[in-house]
């Protein structure tokens, strides 16, 4: 493949979270990297054989790092293959994404990290990253080849959906995986209050005649999280933190200096229980979707630093999943497509600054993970996101690239349309006119 | 053509073609579209007790029982109410259906939409299942229990029964008792006597309380001698004898000991309080028989007979809303 001439970005708003820079500039791409950025009024005099590209003012930011993407492949490729969720990141703005290792079969050892790779170096669109399990097979009782995972290239490991109940192995993790530089993410959920629950205890749905559980399902396992942590050293990712109540308790462990990050799904900063309404499946998440003020302490938390990272959590389910009395129905919606405009909301509502937002879901990520993305310096890799904050979207499950359209979104009046996607400065995808 | 039951007309004349097109909750109902419900209902009662019971009303019309949890008495209230309005109704079970191989509900709904019905009766095990199968199909839903949600038909024969036997269903002091959390019968009721003006009150014990009930508008006791002090209606519910295993009740001795109606609980009640149930009753352990089956207290087998007037009176209302399209 013949590399891709030096391109010029002007006229561009540049947006970048390193930097802390939120402000009119320009950009050239050359060899795949960010050769040179310029604040302010842009470049003197570009020499000729650089292409000069006009962004009409739009914002030019680093590239989407999701760190929770969830595809069928291997094992349910009907669902979401690498391929169609790179396509729906690639149209999203997402120029790296962290693939789960809850997989048929799942990504317990060094070979179906390689598996993923190799997949992922063939479809050549955005960058993908494993995460690899924690525990074989994803029981929680055995080790997996965390080290060999590792140098395979996996970035971090977890347990995905499964939570790890056995206290003892929970805390053997923490510790083993911090000797070879390893974060462990795991979602807080404590498995007996949570055990056949829809929807979040309240009466909303007791009204529903919905199976449900308290919020305190997540602090009670958070709290014990936090515990080992404090105990081992390692470090942690909260995943998909959800509750009011947990967010005091990562606010106490992160002031006594306990080694943790938490997460947020965009779902979650987006919708509250009430979304449910009749019995909406596409609206049934896990964790399920909460009260109204959790929702908001979420959006504060985020404003405040407390939560680190957005995440999409995209979880393709296919109809014949979702159509399904409520309780029977898959949990979970896609959302690499809609991430970067939902996410705009919170700048559109005043509650979030362009930057803090642009930051979680870009530096933040590329930082806990030590990745060279996520930022607009020079030598930097050009995985870039172009996108019209103001342009108005209408989202149209049907239309979206996933193979599932289990979009939560789905008819959401939303801000902010990806103009233009490039990773390692190949334009991977550009909007239709 | 059959004669229409004594009252039936004036109800009919006066009232508004009802404005929904399925039957699915209680709470979408308002005070005005009840009161017609129950006045159309009362009138069938006295027509059920005729030697001739058959009208022309949903005559040509087929109606579908699709009833995925078994049931005796709601299935064939729905089926003989269906006939007696002259409509072809047939029974299907998840027995004798392709549900037992795996067909998901949304298939057999469109399969036996295929099939031109007009009215199709659900019962089934989970939540909003009725919902669901309404946004599938062309003709009109009843819910006949759908989990733990809601089996409106149910709340209706009981504001019937209450209102045959009270006078008026306003005003009236209910205590709903046992096994809130799990009932259908329970949140259809909540929802209908609430709308109808009735002070509704659930006893019972911490763990068959639904958390956030206390926002319902209801006052929540957990100890029948307080819960059941100065009520006109009690209204028992059926304890699901799996109910032990996930810790929610230790035993139906103890159960029956602290949550049970016996004629000395009764005793705290209004006087000439009556019982109710949606049955099928477990003797001895949420009701004892003395005040079970004492005619002067009980209105349990009273509610079997409101609930085939109730039901014809949804289906009339519903398929007079056909007519129109």
């Amino acid at each position: 493949m013949a590399r891709p001439q030096p391109t010029a970005f002007v006229n561009a708003r540049l947006v970048d979270p390193e930097s802390r820079y939120d402000g009119p500039g320009a950009l050239v791409v050359a060899e795949g990297v960010i050769a040179d950025v310029s604040k302010g009024k842009g470049f003197k005099d570009l020499s000729a054989d650089i292409r000069v590209v006009d962004c009409n003012g739009a914002m030019l930011a680093p590239g989407l790092v999701d760190l929770r993407v969830k595809t069928g492949e291997p094992g349910a490729e009907p669902k979401e293959t690498l391929k169609s969720a790179a396509l729906a990141a690639a149209a999203g703005g997402v120029t790296s994404m962290v693939v789960q290792p809850d997989t048929h079969p799942a990504v317990d050892d060094p070979a179906m990290v390689d598996f993923i790779l190799r997949r992922a170096r063939d479809i050549e669109l955005v960058h993908v990253y494993p995460a690899g399990a924690a525990t074989r097979d994803l029981k929680g009782e055995q080790l997996a080849e965390i080290g060999l995972m590792r140098d395979a290239g996996c970035v971090y490991v977890t347990d995905g959906d499964n939570s790890i109940v056995d206290s003892r192995v929970f805390r053997r993790i923490l510790a083993y995986a911090n000797s070879f530089g390893m974060l462990l993410a795991h979602r807080p959920a404590d498995p007996w209050l949570t055990r056949g629950a829809a929807a979040t205890e309240g009466d909303f749905a007791a009204r529903l005649g919905l199976p449900a559980a308290p919020p305190a399902a997540e602090l009670i396992m958070l709290e014990r999280d936090l515990a080992l942590a404090e105990l081992t050293g390692g470090r942690l990712l909260v995943d998909q933190i959800t509750t009011a109540g947990a967010l005091d308790a990562l606010r106490r462990a992160k002031a006594r200096g306990v080694r943790v990050h938490a997460s947020v799904s965009i779902n979650h900063l987006s919708f509250n229980e009430l979304d449910i309404g009749d019995y909406r499946t596409f609206a049934k998440l896990d964790p399920p979707l909460r009260a109204e003020s959790d929702r908001q302490a979420l959006i504060d938390a985020l404003a405040e630093g407390l939560i680190d990272i957005v995440v999409s959590a995209h979880a393709p389910a296919p109809a014949e999943d979702k159509r399904l009395p409520y309780d029977e129905a898959a949990p979970g919606s896609v959302g690499l497509e809609t991430l970067l405009a939902a996410l705009l909301s919170l700048f559109h509502d005043e509650r979030i600054s362009l930057l803090d937002l642009i930051r979680s879901v870009t530096l933040a990520p590329a930082e806990l993970l030590g990745l060279q993305t996520g930022r607009l310096a020079p030598g930097a890799p050009a995985d870039l996101v172009l996108c019209d904050i103001n342009a108005p979207v209408v989202v149209d499950a049907d239309r979206l690239r996933s193979k599932s359209k289990n979009s939560a979104f789905d008819g959401r009046r939303l801000q902010g349309q990806v103009l233009m996607t490039l990773v390692d400065g190949r334009v991977v995808y550009r909007a239709p006119q | 053509m059959t004669e229409h039951p004594p009252g039936f007309n004036e109800v009919r004349a006066r009232t508004f073609p009802f404005p929904h097109r399925h039957f699915l909750s209680a709470a979408d109902l308002d005070i005005v579209q009840l009161g017609e419900l129950l006045d159309l209902a009362d009138s069938f009662v006295d027509f059920n007790r005729q030697t001739s019971k058959k009208l022309d009303l949903l005559k040509g019309r087929t109606m579908m029982n699709l009833f995925f949890e078994s049931s005796t008495r709601t299935q064939s209230s729905f089926e003989l109410a269906g006939k007696r309005l002259g409509a072809d109704t047939v029974n299907m079970s998840p027995k004798t259906s392709s549900m037992s191989k795996g067909e998901t509900l949304i298939d057999t709904a469109v399969t036996l939409n295929a099939m031109q019905p007009d009215l199709l009766i659900i019962r089934h095990a989970s939540s909003g299942a009725a919902a669901l199968l309404a946004q599938k199909v062309g003709c009109s839903v009843v819910n006949a229990g759908d989990g733990q949600h809601e089996h409106p038909t149910q709340a209706l024969l009981d504001a019937l029964a209450m209102r045959r036997a009270f006078g008026a269903v306003n005003g009236l002091r209910v205590a709903i008792c046992g096994d809130v959390a799990h009932s259908r019968v329970a949140r259809s009721n909540v929802a209908m006597l609430s709308i109808l003006g009735a002070q509704v009150r659930l006893v019972g014990p911490p763990t068959l309380i639904p958390p956030g009930a206390e926002d319902w508008g209801v006052e929540i006791f957990h100890d029948m001698k307080s819960g059941l002090k100065g009520v006109d209606v009690v209204m028992m519910l059926r304890l699901q004898l799996e109910r032990m295993q996930g810790a929610l009740v230790p035993s139906t001795r103890e159960y029956f000991r602290f949550y049970g109606l016996d004629r000395e609980r009764l005793s705290h009640a209004a006087p000439g309080a009556r019982v109710m149930h949606p049955g099928p009753m477990n003797r001895g352990v949420e009701i004892d028989s003395d005040v079970a089956d004492d005619p002067e207290i009980s209105l349990i087998q009273n509610q079997v007979e409101m609930g085939v007037a109730a039901r014809m009176a949804v289906l009339a209302s519903l398929a007079r809303r056909l007519e129109n399209h």
